[in-house]
């Protein structure tokens, strides 16, 4: 699949293409490895919407051109089969929440920058950090085949509630296809374990002299937690796929109870679906956050950066994300109110969600303070960032709707709810990855991107993004349930389809869009202009490394750091950024007075750790 | 280029936890696999709480691997201490001993498995048993992985691998067992607990 993408001009001296390219224990080839299968995976989850978008937007229109591409699951009307439509969205859903925005966000940046901004050689087990990549790509492969099986993929949506996913008699696609989907989940637990673990090892066993956890880079920070969180989450979702697979293949009865298909009782007795659900969100709601935080983490560094001032509120920015990290996993029945649950019990999921809204605003409040009165670089990334900034706000003040039980009766299983989570955690977190991309593309492959194209592919992005999910609401609060294949037959919904229709299309040209991204990516690898050792004078430590930096990233003795990663503009310094490794001694110039008393210590410090090593 | 920097400093990173990466590893392992039992125990409170629950007696032998199970615990221990005070002969002796008492739990487990089928309660049919063959199966699964854990130490004992200074992957696997000997407690008082 991406043998001949991650392709480095650098020279190994040591290991051969397989080594170098293949089975690395690299963390930055690793990263790679997960950019590129992520991308590919980006591709396709878009491409599946784009399906299912014509199918919404032009219900009436004669789809048969797509049988070369999709051919049985195009009716002889040339229609869209309704149950491949279920495993579209279904697909669509759990490509993008799991195979982009979890491995291919986390598992590229994390891989790439805790390293790298830490100051350590490679992560804490580089074998475990190769092992987890190949589970991932053995998941993807596992995935990738459940699309083209005769009963068609998974269709049972992303959340595969059952009784719909635990019985193949109710759709095809809960036959080989939710088997192949459980499998894939499986391995790709285990990697997110695998990467999680080496990823916080990583962070408090290895980090370089003077990087004190008040010294990390906000991205650092964001990663440390979201690591954590999956930690704690991913094994519940083992746990609840492990039960739905002894349902499914053993004949327990788990989640099964009193079913009757075609007027026969099935034998299971005594089962729960609603437990399901528990064990459910209760991985799917962290999850949500493992999706956005390193997407806010990697905007909190490009923001300052680009605006040439500290981050406002770093402190904040920490404890807002430890916040959320541990509001997280207490607002898991929010996505269950309709359930029939306790209505006292849904008064205090949503007392516990709002108060997400509070740490969230915080976060919001830093960034718009950071921007403010700045030395604003609009480079790609930036926009991008304040592109991440502006979803989190928009999509973020729809959660505190239909985060309330009583007016979730009404928006549940709406396109509200569409339109409420792809602005908040589909949208942002994208925007914060292709950030990352844009920002850390010099580091990865040693050149620059070109930025018109940047620019062209954020507009349009931006505006096409809006304009996709913007009249959901609409058509949301006026009822329309989301996953229906069609609502022509409802004269209620006559209405919107022009929305619809404008819906569908700016879907198709946003993905489009992402075209010129995908050739400015191959492009810049190879054609690109050479990037200079620190493109966008940024503090952190992966810019003291090498154009090309090599397997132990830096060439001689890993950089000591003396002081935060925010030190831009600082009154009376030379230059508008001081980085991490620059002594207080060498700027005595925009010293702070009691950063002129941290001078003595390094000398001290220093000597005092060599006469440490000789004693060993 | 900036990295010509300051040559005073030291090659290697100050380790700000005295703790070796690979063990901090396994303690997060531990978080998972504790996760784990913790969302399948409250699955099972929560899925009780709904009625409809059959009730039947634990497996007599069950009472017995939990004994086998802390026994192997101190036996563990003492091959800890015996490694740590390079005494091999006695370390390869309680290694020995502890996988053989580990082989004896998961023997124990099985005949706990026959009884519950004596008494009519299988996998397939009400959860109240369907969660018992569950938990006790994933548990067991551990184990097993915790016995190659530990005959792969024994192997290293006797190749001379483990010694006071060379303590790492000796105290992992003690852990390991450990954690597993205390999981198990756990599950069996939470069984008995929530019948």
């Amino acid at each position: 699949m991406e043998n001949h993408s991650h392709e480095e001009h650098g020279h190994e001296h040591h290991g051969n293409f397989w080594t170098t390219y293949i089975f690395s224990e690299d963390h930055k080839v690793i990263a790679k490895q997960f950019l590129i299968t992520g991308m590919i995976w980006a591709l396709i989850g878009g491409t599946l919407s784009v399906i299912f978008r014509l199918q919404l937007g032009f219900p009436n229109a004669n789809l048969s051109w797509l049988k070369p591409l999709l051919g049985g699951w195009i009716t002889a009307e040339g229609k869209i089969d309704p149950e491949f439509y279920l495993a579209l969205v279904t697909m669509h859903g759990t490509i993008m929440v799991f195979f982009v925005l979890t491995a291919g966000l986390s598992g590229t940046f994390s891989n790439f920058l805790i390293p790298l901004q830490v100051g350590a050689r490679d992560m804490a087990s580089g074998f475990m950090n190769m092992l987890s990549y190949w589970f991932f790509f053995a998941s993807s492969c596992v995935m990738f085949t459940s699309l083209f099986i005769s009963t068609g993929p998974a269709a049972g949506g992303w959340v595969i509630y059952p009784p719909l996913s635990a019985l193949p008699q109710a759709i095809s696609g809960s036959g080989l296809g939710m088997t192949l989907w459980l499998v894939s989940m499986a391995l790709f637990i285990i990697s997110s374990l695998l990467g999680s673990i080496n990823y916080i090892t990583t962070v408090i066993n290895l980090r370089t002299v003077g990087m004190s956890f008040t010294k990390l880079p906000l991205t650092i920070w964001a990663f440390f937690f979201t690591a954590i969180i999956g930690i704690l989450s991913f094994p519940v979702l083992f746990a609840a796929a492990l039960l739905l697979i002894f349902d499914r293949s053993f004949g327990t009865s788990f989640y099964l109870s009193d079913i009757y298909i075609g007027g026969e009782a099935l034998p299971n007795e005594g089962g729960s679906p609603i437990l399901f659900q528990h064990l459910f969100w209760f991985l799917g709601h962290p999850e949500v956050y493992i999706v956005l935080l390193p997407a806010l983490g990697i905007t909190s560094e490009i923001i300052s950066t680009n605006s040439r001032k500290p981050i406002f509120g770093y402190k904040a920015m920490v404890g807002s994300m430890l916040f959320i990290a541990v509001l997280s996993f207490v607002v898991w029945a929010h996505h269950m109110f309709v359930t029939g649950m306790n209505p006292f019990l849904g008064s205090i999921f949503t007392l516990l969600t709002l108060i997400i809204a509070v740490p969230s605003a915080v976060k919001i409040f830093n960034y718009v303070t950071t921007i403010w009165r700045g030395n604003l670089r609009f480079t790609p990334a930036m926009l991008f960032s304040i592109g991440l900034v502006s979803f989190f706000l928009t999509g973020g003040i729809t959660g505190l709707f239909v985060g309330n039980s009583a007016v979730d009766i009404q928006l549940h299983d709406t396109y509200f709810v569409v339109a409420h989570f792809h602005l908040v955690m589909g949208a942002a977190s994208f925007f914060g990855m292709v950030a990352g991309v844009y920002h850390w593309f010099p580091k990865m492959f040693g050149r620059m991107m070109n930025d018109k194209l940047g620019y062209i592919h954020f507009w349009i992005t931006f505006i096409g993004i809006y304009m996709v999910f913007f009249p959901m609401h609409y058509i949301g609060i006026a009822g329309f349930p989301r996953r229906y294949y069609t609502w022509t037959n409802f004269e209620t919904f006559g209405g919107f389809t022009d929305l619809n229709m404008v819906v569908s299309i700016s879907a198709i040209v946003s993905v489009g869009a992402q075209f010129i991204f995908l050739f400015n990516f191959i492009y810049s690898i190879f054609r690109g202009k050479l990037a200079p050792a620190n493109p966008w004078q940024s503090n952190t430590l992966e810019w003291t490394t090498p154009r090309h930096p090599q397997h132990g990233n830096w060439p001689g003795e890993i950089p000591t750091v003396y002081r935060w990663p925010y030190d831009y503009s600082k009154p009376g310094a030379k230059e508008d950024y001081i980085p991490q490794h620059i002594p207080f001694s060498e700027t005595p110039e925009s010293n702070l007075p009691h950063e002129s008393e941290l001078i003595k210590l390094e000398g001290i410090d220093n000597t005092m750790r060599v006469e440490e090593k000789k004693h060993h | 280029m900036e990295n010509a920097v300051d040559l005073r400093l030291v090659e290697e990173p100050k380790k700000p936890l005295a703790m070796n990466p690979k063990k901090f590893g396994m303690w997060l392992f531990l978080a998972t696999v504790m996760m784990l039992f913790m969302s399948i125990t409250s699955a099972y409170i929560v899925r009780q709480a709904e009625g409809n629950w059959v009730y039947f007696e634990l497996p007599p032998s069950f009472y017995i691997t939990s004994f086998i199970i802390v026994v192997s615990s101190i036996t563990m221990h003492w091959a800890y201490r015996a490694s740590k005070r390079d005494d091999l002969a006695k370390a390869r002796l309680h290694i020995a001993i502890t996988s053989v008492l580990g082989v004896a739990f998961l023997v124990g487990q099985f005949i706990g498995w026959v009884e519950l089928v004596q008494a009519n309660v299988y996998l397939v049919g009400n959860p109240s048993g369907s969660f018992l063959y569950v938990i006790t199966g994933l548990h067991a699964l551990h184990l097993i992985s915790a016995v190659v854990f530990l005959l792969i130490m024994l192997v290293a004992v006797f190749q001379g691998k483990v010694s006071a200074r060379n303590m790492t992957k000796m105290e992992m696997c003690t852990t390991y067992w450990h954690f597993l000997g205390a999981l198990w407690l756990y599950l069996f008082v939470f069984l008995i607990l929530y019948r």
